[in-house]
């Protein structure tokens, strides 16, 4: 079988130099009973032909090819250049080992290095690590590290955090001496309320984590919810769902947060159904020794040359095992490879191009629901690339049925995360989009409503 | 510092008395045994200690230590210095290398530390294993 | 002459254009605050798509892969990565966004099902969770489901029980579910017996953490006791599956008394290890267990698939949408190509690999733990005249990737070797040669081994002044 080279001659010979007849000596250590188990339940060894067409049939079941699609509240389809497939699917990039040995891992480490860099560029932070699972884990991430360093157990979340987000920073902190707290949303802006966070700051809050743009869509003014923070001594954490926000919008840094958190799929990862994706984390210097993750420092080597290697390691759990700043070993290393060859392939005008072209969209869809009797724009300004609409006649699930009907996958129903919001759905916009899918949304809205 | 007038414990602290406080830091031996350093976590001033609490945390490349306070009593001053030359630990242990200051609540305790002697005998033995 | 990249930073020009895209065609303007908006990144890299794929190409050939040549590191299971799996889970078919309504994803929800189908075939485990995105993520995971599940006993318990040859990933993932990790000593054949076990289990013990085979490589026989031993504690056994190569297809878990495991599709499952991830860490669990499985799950219900999102006895979400979907896509593809005919063959031969390297090193090393080993061996350095360093970084010169060092820590100056079964018998006599070289010239000349590596592209960095003054990105003007 190809994946195995030994041949019969070769065991023999192995098995020869080791002092046994059978494979099966070197596996008597095991309880008897339990040993090499008949497989006959297991299917039968496909050839490459056969494998690749029982994938294939996996592709027929799925129906959602031709589909125009405004999905998004977290995940975005957006154009990923080819050469970034093609770089990214070398196998110099695809099968290394965790760079432990850096004299023969330049090339992964450099990349990080230079992510780490942009990702640092693109939040207004001082360092960035070299990635986390997701956007929903480096959320609760930055939960356990504002906890951490502040030594205070209370942490404040955001309402229109992704529900997601919000249900793994619970299971996170489940077990462990934290509480949690909702800040409302004012309905009227779709922002944090600032009288209800003045309320529940005070001297227990390790951290505000609030989400802009948020789930509604709505972009938060950042630099008021850190100034409320901060007048408690509390942390203020910004987290990204959508990461091309970053190339249009304010930083974070900017607007004077202490970290940015986030998902950074946006940056030349596919949608594959959910993963592998990028979490990335930025801090401002102070919090450096506190940051979960790996790093990727700069130094030089016996002669005198530049090069990179993974540092600060005792943060880790190899190293500080119980103590360490959190159990990650295995990242999205690869991801955030990928995600620098896009961020380098679009270049710094080719991104805020595709950055402003999704905002755009997203605005040409707005002024255009506007119009419609059926729908009313929730928040017809200061969002991004999302609009939320709400439904005057019937549920949203039921618009978003008769679109899909259609072939529109018209946004995401909010009743799906929250069955009272019934007449609320979440559109998302990238610059795939064009003029003629938008107005071909908006007459299938149209009909309908 | 004459390394024959401090006591030593089995963690590979030494302790200088200096009136009714202390200065301590790690040994030879210890640095030795960490690498280099790369950064040391010191305590805050005026933290309360117990003996046997960690009191500092010294970081070098591969291996984090705790240090341990050899008493019971406040935290006076830390080595600021070692916030930019953690190195310090490494170059000269038993001087520049001093980590924190502490007031002795109970002199008593000092009693339980190993002299020189002692400490060198702790050390071959440690060797033979 | 080694001349190494630039970084991209310092190839880059004011106006030199990348990858372009027209600007909207929408009659639209901003409706976002003035205040609220940026403008282009400063110093944001402007580099040519030639530029861009010449400089990742010198990056490329920097890197040592499996692709290259072998990795012999232990409990890594750096086994071959089948291409057509890369291609496979590319297709664009699979590609869905993760909120696409499940009618039109029958294909993506079979695709998990089915691997899950495997693997509690291939663990005799009752049920899996696959979100987990990595072996940690795993661990948390099932530690977490073993807090919930005694808690609804009414007795959560306070520590976790784990041997001192474990993972460092063990200790901190027990701490964040909440535990206070209490270490035990391996025995002198390096194994966690019910001996070494019962003066630990006190009634506040609510697991033990156990990898097995362990980080030596030796099979815990005594599992079947020490799972018994725990139950009628009250306790659950826990079982670090990252070297499950060891066991595929010869043993399953699920029937020597493990409650709960995690598995490591990036390890036995021959997923990409992509320089650092992305893995994924399916956790599997016995019946009782069931229960507490993390949400979403895809279960099925006749011919079709469906997605279970809500579930009180549930320890809740772990991560963002379904989980390392299209890692999953590789794990299953190369399941379905090695079938039953094959995948019993794979702990077999990298059984048989690993013992023949550490037959034929057992004459050079030291083997601190001469019980019989699976498809990992450890050798200490003792009685070297070098450090296990150098003779690593030695390797290095040969064209070799050094296998683990200085782990597991009961071991002094640990050399962890794990073939895997990708290796040829040519791979294998090779490198042992080479190790006989090096030892060789350890003994004659030392000294070389200690100014090695010699011919890579850098040597010995200096990783004391990568810690003591953090350089963790690039800044304009601070060239060095």
């Amino acid at each position: 079988m190809r994946y195995l080279p030994l041949t019969h001659a070769e065991r023999e010979e192995m098995k020869r130099a080791i002092g046994i007849a059978d494979v099966r000596e070197l596996f008597t250590c095991i309880p008897g009973g339990s040993c090499f188990p008949p497989l006959d339940r297991l299917p039968r060894a496909l050839s490459e032909p056969e494998l690749t067409a029982a994938f294939r049939e996996f592709g027929r079941r799925n129906a959602f090819a031709g589909h125009l699609s405004f999905l998004g509240a977290g995940a975005t389809a957006h154009f990923i250049p080819e050469v970034v497939s093609y770089l990214s699917a070398k196998g110099e990039f695809v099968t290394p080992y965790t760079p432990y040995q850096p004299e023969v891992s330049q090339g992964s480490l450099q990349a990080i290095f230079e992510y780490q860099t942009m990702m640092a560029m693109l939040t207004g932070l001082d360092v960035a690590n070299a990635s986390l699972y997701d956007g929903a884990t480096a959320a609760a991430e930055a939960a356990l590290l504002s906890v951490r360093r502040s030594g205070r157990p209370r942490v404040l979340l955001a309402g229109a955090l992704h529900p997601e987000y919000a249900a793994v920073v619970r299971t996170y902190v489940q077990n462990l001496p934290i509480e949690l707290d909702v800040v409302a949303v004012d309905a009227g802006s779709g922002r944090v309320d600032a009288a209800d966070l003045e309320a529940k700051l005070d001297e227990r809050v390790a951290a505000v984590l609030f989400q802009s743009p948020n789930f509604l869509g709505v972009v938060e003014d950042g630099g008021t919810i850190a100034a409320a923070a901060h007048g408690r001594k509390a942390y203020a954490v910004q987290v990204v769902a959508e990461a091309m926000s970053l190339a249009y919008l304010r930083s974070p840094g900017e607007a004077g947060v202490d970290m940015a958190v986030g998902e950074a799929q946006s940056f030349g990862l596919p949608l594959g159904f959910g993963g592998p994706y990028l979490g990335f984390m930025a801090v401002r210097e102070e919090f450096l020794r506190q940051m979960p993750g790996r790093l990727v420092g700069q130094t030089q080597d016996l002669d005198g040359k530049r090069g990179y290697v993974l540092t600060l390691s005792t943060r880790e759990q190899h190293i500080k095992r119980e103590k360490a700043t959190s159990n990650i070993c295995s990242n999205e290393a690869w991801c955030a490879l990928r995600a620098g060859m896009y961020l380098a392939a679009m270049g710094r005008d080719g991104l805020a191009r595709a950055a402003r072209a999704c905002h755009l969209n997203a605005a040409y869809f707005a002024a255009g629901a506007s119009r419609l009797k059926g729908v009313r724009v929730v928040y017809a300004r200061n969002f991004y690339n999302e609009v939320l609409i709400e439904t005057r006649q019937g549920s949203a699930a039921e618009l978003a049925a008769a679109l899909k009907g259609k072939g529109i996958l018209a946004g995401v129903p909010l009743s799906w995360f929250d069955p009272a919001q019934k007449n609320r759905l979440l559109l998302a916009f990238s610059e795939l989009h064009d003029r003629a899918a938008i107005d071909r949304l908006l007459a299938a809205m149209g009909e309908r409503a | 510092m004459a390394k024959e007038n401090l006591l030593y414990s089995k963690d590979h602290e030494w302790v200088r008395r200096e009136g009714g406080f202390v200065v301590v830091g790690v040994t030879d031996y210890a640095q030795h045994e960490l690498g280099d350093v790369v950064f040391v976590d010191l305590p805050a001033a005026g933290k309360a200690l117990k003996k046997g609490d960690p009191a500092a945390n010294i970081e070098s490349v591969k291996a984090v230590s705790d240090v341990y306070s050899p008493v019971t009593g406040k935290v006076t001053e830390a080595n600021a210095r070692l916030s930019d030359n953690p190195e310090l630990v490494n170059q000269d242990p038993l001087g520049d290398g001093w980590i924190f200051k502490a007031s002795v609540e109970q002199a008593s305790e000092l009693d339980e530390l190993m002299d020189f002697p002692k400490y060198e005998e702790y050390l071959k033995g440690i060797a033979g294993e | 002459m080694n001349r190494l990249p630039k970084l991209i930073f310092e190839l880059s020009r004011e106006g030199k254009v990348g990858v372009g895209l027209n600007e909207a065609d929408v009659p639209a303007g901003p409706a976002v605050d003035e205040g609220l908006l940026r403008g282009p990144v400063a110093d944001f890299p402007q580099v040519s798509e030639v530029e861009v794929v010449r400089h990742y190409m010198a990056l490329a050939a920097l890197n040592y892969s499996v692709d290259k040549g072998f990795y012999p590191l232990g409990s890594c299971t750096m086994k071959y990565n089948p291409k057509v799996n890369e291609k496979l889970a590319a297709a664009d078919e699979l590609q869905a966004h993760p909120y696409t309504p499940h009618d039109l994803v029958q294909g993506n929800l079979e695709i998990m099902a089915r691997l899950e189908d495997w693997l509690k075939e291939l663990t005799g485990m009752a049920g899996f969770t696959l979100a987990p995105a990595a072996g940690a993520h795993g661990e948390f995971t099932g530690m977490l489901m073993v807090r919930r599940c005694l808690q609804e006993k009414g007795d959560a318990r306070k520590v976790v029980l784990i041997p001192d040859s474990a993972h460092g990933t063990n200790p901190a993932s027990a701490h964040f579910a909440g535990y206070e990790v209490r270490e035990i000593a391996s025995s002198a054949r390096g194994t966690i017996g019910a001996a070494e076990l019962r003066p630990h289990l006190t009634p506040d013990v609510a697991a033990l953490m156990m990898t097995n085979p362990n980080t030596l490589g030796i099979f815990e026989s005594d599992i079947v006791a020490v799972a018994e031993a725990l139950h009628a504690n009250g306790s659950l056994l826990y079982m670090d599956g990252a070297n499950l190569n060891a066991l595929l297809g010869a043993v399953r878990p699920g029937d020597l008394g493990v409650d709960v495991m995690h598995i490591n599709l990036h390890k036995t499952f021959a997923t990409p290890h992509g320089g650092g991830g992305p893995g994924s860490g399916p956790v599997g669990v016995a019946a009782r267990l069931l229960p507490y499985l993390p949400v979403p799950r895809v279960r099925r219900a006749g011919d079709r698939c469906e997605v279970v999102y809500d579930d009180p006895r549930s320890i809740g979400r772990v991560k963002n949408f379904y989980g390392q979907f299209l890692v999953m896509v590789r794990a299953l593809a190369y399941l379905m190509a090695l079938g039953r005919e094959h995948v019993g063959r794979v702990a077999e031969d990298a059984v048989l690999n690993a013992n023949y390297v550490r037959k034929k090193l057992e004459g050079l090393l030291d083997l601190p733990y001469p019980a019989p080993t699976l498809h990992e061996a450890v050798f200490s350095d003792a009685g070297l005249p070098v450090k296990t360093l150098d003779i690593a970084k030695r390797l290095l010169d040969y064209g070799f990737h050094p296998f683990t060092i200085y782990f597991p820590l009961i071991v002094h100056g640990a050399m962890m070797i794990e073939p895997t079964e990708s290796e040829s018998k040519e791979t294998l006599d090779d490198f042992i040669a080479v190790m006989e070289a090096i030892l060789r010239e350890a003994k004659e000349d030392p000294e070389r081994l200690r100014q090695a590596p010699t011919s890579t592209p850098v040597r010995r960095l200096d990783e004391t002044l990568a810690a003591r003054k953090p350089v963790l990105r690039w800044r304009k003007g601070e060239g060095r």
